[in-house]
């Protein structure tokens, strides 16, 4: 009876929510790692862990701020920031308009002022569905505006990443970010306030290579893919296969590079332990 | 034509007047004409080495073998160079090298990344592209240039920070954020000088500084022109159509705000005449040092 079912509505039913995070009409949904299917209800309660084998389907932003932020708390900032196309590059206007309509955003970040568990923090958090969530003048600058937003309230800040790395068609605009944005986080620290990195599935390239790496206390998504260069970058260039496992949360974890590895349905508990140790600190 | 079948065309033509004006000399035969024919088609050859280089030219000439590299430089412009070894943490990285030197009698630390001039060479260099601990000891370095308030000049010349097991495991990510945040605060005149490629968050690990020098053939971007064609394009050969789209050369990126001065190279390249090269870098340094 069941097995008729997803026969029958195969489309519909089977349609997996990642790396596309849209969730499709179905009532159930396929894991990309285990490949069993869960019920949808299930995974949303679940925070998009799935529920047989653990593994963490990418989210958006605004899935991101709802699950953390305290109720209705959650203001965004620089909403409307947007960057120009310095290299003019062809195509590459009517893509963000396109990507625009269909997410909604205006760009690969979402940055604002939020609570956790009472606690008012400085909250970015990065969109894969906006061009990989890659770093051109836009996200630099909303990050760095967060950072600054942070010093002016002495609040904390916590980014979550994911991103492919600088935006190729921004050129040399999306590199001159990453000194930015690390020059700002220079300042934070100066001031003694909290950064906490949250890296989620994927951070790669100028992002890893920057803000990514600089918090206080860096925290990783389970399974998430976390480096320097791609994995076939890597594979292209010293012409061998990569071991298993590798460049993974976990992998980091072993490394020295991330303090820990934290299931998404503990992550509001954690976040909230850390930030009441912080409390005093302003 | 390409940069490079430009320049071997000049070359060969030159050795053909010589040739002639020997015939002429040695046999008395007056061959006035020819030379002064040839001589004009050399000038137009030498205007446009100088003048009409394609972004890809210039790709071409900053990955010149022949092309001075930072020791290179580094002997040439300073009066004594010591060299430093090591991160402290794990190795020492031959792509890039540093240490002390005096320019004119003025302490400086000095750090670049290095390529190499033939196979063994860049085997041991690393073909110019750093590992984690390359990144590491110039930032040990340049802390201890602050502390002793000496000023710190960077050549930069690589095609990107290395992309393999050892690098990831040792944290390339992680050495390149920490380069970008603490050379913001390093408290001493920081200049840095792309001298040939300056690729990616690898030549952004020891480019932030007061001012940004850049050779007049020397290209700066994002990634290489390869990299960028085959991530956008999903195609790597359309390098040269990339960097022409890039901004990548010095003169587009003056434009754009992001360097501050463009320091000119011979007709052909720096390989042309190196030690002028030397010298005009020198001269802004000493300009700058001095102000």
């Amino acid at each position: 009876m069941i097995d008729n079912m997803f026969d029958r509505k195969k489309e519909i039913i089977y349609d997996s929510i990642s790396p596309k995070i849209d969730i499709p009409d179905g009532l159930w949904l396929k894991c990309d790692r285990c490949k069993k299917i869960v019920y949808k209800d299930d995974l949303i309660s679940s925070l998009y862990v799935c529920t047989s084998c653990g593994y963490h389907f990418r989210i958006t932003a605004p899935q991101r701020i709802e699950m953390l932020c305290d109720e209705g708390s959650f203001e965004e900032i620089d909403r409307d920031l947007i960057g120009d196309d310095p290299l003019n590059f062809p195509g590459y206007k009517e893509k963000l308009e396109k990507l625009r309509r269909e997410t909604g955003l205006n760009e690969a970040v979402v940055t604002g002022i939020g609570k956790i568990s009472g606690v008012e923090v400085a909250l970015g958090v990065m969109d894969n569905r906006f061009l990989m969530g890659s770093m051109g003048y836009a996200v630099g600058e909303k990050i760095t505006r967060l950072i600054y937003r942070s010093i002016e309230k002495r609040i904390p800040l916590i980014i979550f990443t994911t991103s492919g790395g600088a935006r190729m068609q921004e050129g040399i605009v999306s590199l001159m970010q990453m000194a930015k944005t690390s020059a700002a986080l220079a300042k934070h620290n100066k001031e003694g306030l909290l950064y906490i990195s949250y890296l989620t599935d994927p951070t790669t390239g100028g992002v890893s290579a920057s803000f990514a790496m600089l918090g206080d206390i860096i925290l990783a998504e389970p399974g998430a893919l976390i480096g320097f260069a791609g994995p076939r970058v890597i594979e292209q260039t010293i012409r061998q296969r990569l071991p298993e496992g590798f460049q993974t949360a976990e992998f980091l974890l072993k490394h020295g590079f991330v303090d820990r590895v934290v299931d998404r349905r503990d992550m509001k508990n954690l976040l909230t332990s850390i930030l009441k140790m912080h409390v005093g600190v302003r | 034509m390409s940069i490079l079948e430009l320049d071997k065309k000049i070359e060969e033509l030159e050795v053909k007047i010589e040739e002639l004006r020997k015939i002429s000399t040695e046999n008395n035969i007056d061959l006035t004409c020819e030379i002064e024919k040839m001589e004009k088609k050399l000038l137009e050859l030498r205007n446009d080495l100088s003048n009409k280089l394609t972004p890809w030219d210039r790709v071409m000439l900053a990955r010149l073998n022949e092309r001075p590299t930072s020791l290179d430089y580094i002997e040439m412009i300073f009066d004594e160079f010591i060299e430093f070894h090591g991160d402290r943490l794990y190795g020492d990285d031959p792509a890039i090298v540093g240490g002390i030197a005096t320019l004119d009698g003025i302490p400086v630390t000095v750090i670049g990344e290095q390529k190499g001039r033939n196979t063994k060479e860049n085997l041991y260099r690393n073909f110019g592209m750093p590992h984690p601990e390359g990144y590491r000891k110039a930032l040990r370095l340049m802390k201890q240039a602050e502390k002793f308030k000496r000023p710190i000049i960077t050549f930069v010349d690589t095609p990107g920070a290395y992309c393999g097991i050892g690098a990831e495991e040792r944290g390339q990510a992680e050495a390149i954020a920490r380069n970008l945040m603490e050379m913001s605060t390093i408290d001493t005149l920081k200049i840095a000088i792309v001298i040939g490629e300056g690729s990616s968050g690898g030549a952004l690990a020891i480019s932030i500084a007061d001012e940004i020098w850049m050779l007049e053939n020397a290209v700066y971007s994002i990634l290489s022109p390869e990299g960028f064609a085959s991530i956008l394009w999903k195609d790597a050969s359309r390098a040269k159509e990339a960097a022409d789209v890039m901004k990548m050369t010095a003169y587009d990126l003056k434009e754009l705000g992001i360097i501050n001065r463009i320091i000119k190279e011979p007709a052909g390249g720096a390989h042309k005449a190196p030690q002028m090269v030397a010298e005009e870098i020198k001269r802004n340094l000493l300009e700058v040092l001095q102000r």
